[in-house]
């Protein structure tokens, strides 16, 4: 059984009809990348997924449990964490505070030590600045800790919304291989992507996603070899 | 380098300049006249000032309330001052019960805890109510109807009042024990104030502990930020709102309780006042600001008490006193012209690289 199943998702923002029938599956332990245009609803299925959104209409189960008219709070307690676009830190709490944010719906003390420890392995600009206010963290700093914070709830499922976004060509190879390395460690990741290529070459699967819906899907090297694909995603002839 | 100059120091800015100048020199003018007639004695001084950090921390309380819906919710609870009257309220009634038992006079110290501890657990529930019904159903709603709801809750509380107790002034006991002054380091404070401030700076702490070191309370703040983040995180937004009403809704009881210890009557318009001067002691302290709050509530309290004497009396004015409400508004004008963030306003901007 997959792990998330998206199954013919509508989700509206008032009268706009943003998602019309998604259907998407993410197995255990791949990472599965969804790319598209701007404005495309890449946001808006990860929202969903999340509950921050509800679908009109499809339903969206986790572990064969339906969570699609659960609140938001309550997914992260099942397992799925977010690290959203535009990385929302918390900018008047610290560092420090930002992860224990993300570890918020757990009790486990010793988990919760383990997992700052590993956070910090694998940012060790975080553990430096652990005292510093968020929002005075530069835009490369502040991925690091949405994405931190997000492995601080120990999802099963982690979604991340472009987190290259804005980042020097060295954070983005720091970040996509802090994505193999969490995946490799047993996390099942949704990636959401402008950088199509550097996703793909990452990715198990893809998700083509074109104004709402999906286009086109296959392996993530299946995706590299489409000529349509390149041409439309990727900037290349 | 020059053009820069003049484009930024337009007409108005030279307005205000000027204007700030002159009310400085009157304050000084007035200050050194009062201070050479000398018709004031030191002692007079302290009194003043321990009056005014005692009213000041009463503000600082309901103040935070104000502060702290605000930057959950940025909407202004204006019933949050019939809230505060409802806990000078229910403490008025557990006191007078203990006053008839003798209790009050045995256990002085048990029962004022325990009438403070009433009238904030039921100010806390009144608030949490009034969110529940009035506020949570117009989250999504124009920020001006739950700003009109909020004035029509404040209507409803104070006549809710009026109908089921009666428009009479009603005073609250007055044990032996309480009346008249200690000194304290050398210097005579009525007894009353001394526990004021006490309780109320207890209250602070304790408040500021909650917010800045506490799970649930950096929870308030990242809701405070950001409503979609924080549930990200897994924090339920709703329960965080609410208990943000439940603790300023207790902080506002519990300052009911200290006001009538100060001013020993209760009746069912005594939110409005103390409710717009805390109201102002928060945009004082920069509204949202929690710290703002308490810095705003303290110099509002001091101002009133001591400005009218030591400015206006100067000046020649008679009965200064008398103009202390108007001193409180003026100073919110000159505050909100001058620094419309406030005095601890808000001066991280949010990087949003
Ligand atoms: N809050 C909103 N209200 C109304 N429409 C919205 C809202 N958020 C998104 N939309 C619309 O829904 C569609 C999908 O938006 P979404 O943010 O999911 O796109 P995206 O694929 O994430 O784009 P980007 O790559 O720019 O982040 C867009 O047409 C957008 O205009
Ligand atoms: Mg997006």
């Amino acid at each position: 059984m997959a792990l998330l199943e998206a199954n013919d998702i509508h989700t509206f923002y008032g009268a706009i009809h943003a998602l019309k029938g998604i259907t998407v599956t993410v197995d255990k332990g791949e990472i599965v990348t969804l790319i598209g245009a701007n404005g495309a609803g890449k946001t808006t299925i990860l929202n969903t997924i999340s509950g921050i959104l509800h679908p009109r209409q499809g339903t969206i189960t986790l572990d064969g449990e339906p969570i699609h008219e659960l609140p938001a709070h309550s997914i992260v307690t099942r397992g799925v964490s977010q690290s959203p676009e535009g990385r929302r830190v918390f900018g008047r709490l610290s560092v420090a505070e930002n992860l224990e944010m993300g570890a918020f719906t757990r009790k486990d003390k010793e988990g919760i030590k383990r997992d700052l420890e590993h956070v910090y392995e694998l940012f060790p600009r975080l553990k430096e600045r652990r005292k510093q206010l968020a929002g005075t963290l530069s835009g490369g700093e502040q991925q690091m800790l949405a994405m931190g914070r997000a492995l601080m709830a120990s999802p099963r499922l982690l979604l991340l919304d472009e987190p290259s976004m804005g980042l020097a060509p060295i954070l983005v190879d720091l970040i996509f291989d802090t994505i193999k390395e969490i995946n490799a460690e047993g996390v099942t990741v949704l990636l959401v992507e402008q950088n199509a290529l550097m996703a793909l070459s990452i990715a198990h699967r893809a998700y083509v996603l074109e104004t709402g819906s999906i286009v086109l899907s296959g392996t993530g090297q299946e995706l590299l070899d489409d000529p349509e694909v390149m041409k439309a995603y990727l900037g290349m002839d | 380098m020059l053009k820069n100059l003049r484009r930024r120091v337009s007409g108005t800015t030279i307005a205000m300049w000027v204007i700030g100048a002159i009310l400085l020199i009157v304050v000084i003018v007035g200050t050194v006249r009062t201070l050479l007639i000398g018709k004031y004695t030191g002692a007079d001084w302290t009194d003043l000032i321990v009056y005014g950090i005692s009213q000041g921390s009463i503000y600082a309380l309901i103040a935070l309330g104000y502060t702290m819906v605000y930057g959950i919710l940025r909407m202004i609870n204006f019933a949050h001052g019939d809230i505060f009257m409802a806990g000078a309220f229910i403490g008025y009634f557990v006191a007078s019960y203990f006053d008839q038992t003798g209790f009050l006079e045995q256990n002085l110290v048990l029962s004022l805890i325990f009438v403070t501890l009433v009238a904030a657990f039921t100010a806390a529930a009144m608030a949490v109510v009034l969110e529940r019904i009035a506020y949570r159903p117009l989250r999504r709603a124009p920020r001006l109807v739950p700003l009109i709801t909020a004035i029509g809750a404040s209507f409803f509380i104070e006549y809710a009042f009026l109908g089921l107790f009666g428009s009479g002034i009603k005073g609250y006991p007055e044990p032996e024990a309480l009346k008249g002054r200690v000194s304290i380091f050398g210097v005579e404070i009525l007894k009353t104030q001394l526990i004021v401030i006490v309780a109320a700076v207890v209250m602070l702490i304790a408040l500021w502990y909650f917010v800045q070191r506490t799970k649930m309370g950096k929870a308030i703040q990242a809701v405070s930020e950001d409503k979609d983040a924080a549930a990200l995180m897994g924090i339920n937004v709703d329960r965080s709102i609410m208990i943000t009403f439940l603790v300023g809704g207790a902080l506002a009881g519990a300052a009911g309780v200290l006001y009538a210890l100060l001013f020993r009557q209760v009746y069912f318009f005594m939110g409005f006042f103390p409710g717009l001067k805390a109201f102002t002691a928060a945009v004082l302290g920069g509204i949202g600001n929690i710290a703002g709050a308490m810095v705003g509530g303290l110099f509002l309290g001091i101002a009133e008490s001591l400005f009218p004497n030591l400015v206006l009396d100067g000046l020649g004015i008679p009965a200064p006193y008398q103009l202390k409400d108007a001193l409180a508004f003026f100073l919110l004008v000159l505050v909100l012209i001058f620094r419309p963030t406030g005095i601890l306003g808000e001066r991280l901007a949010t990087k949003k690289a």
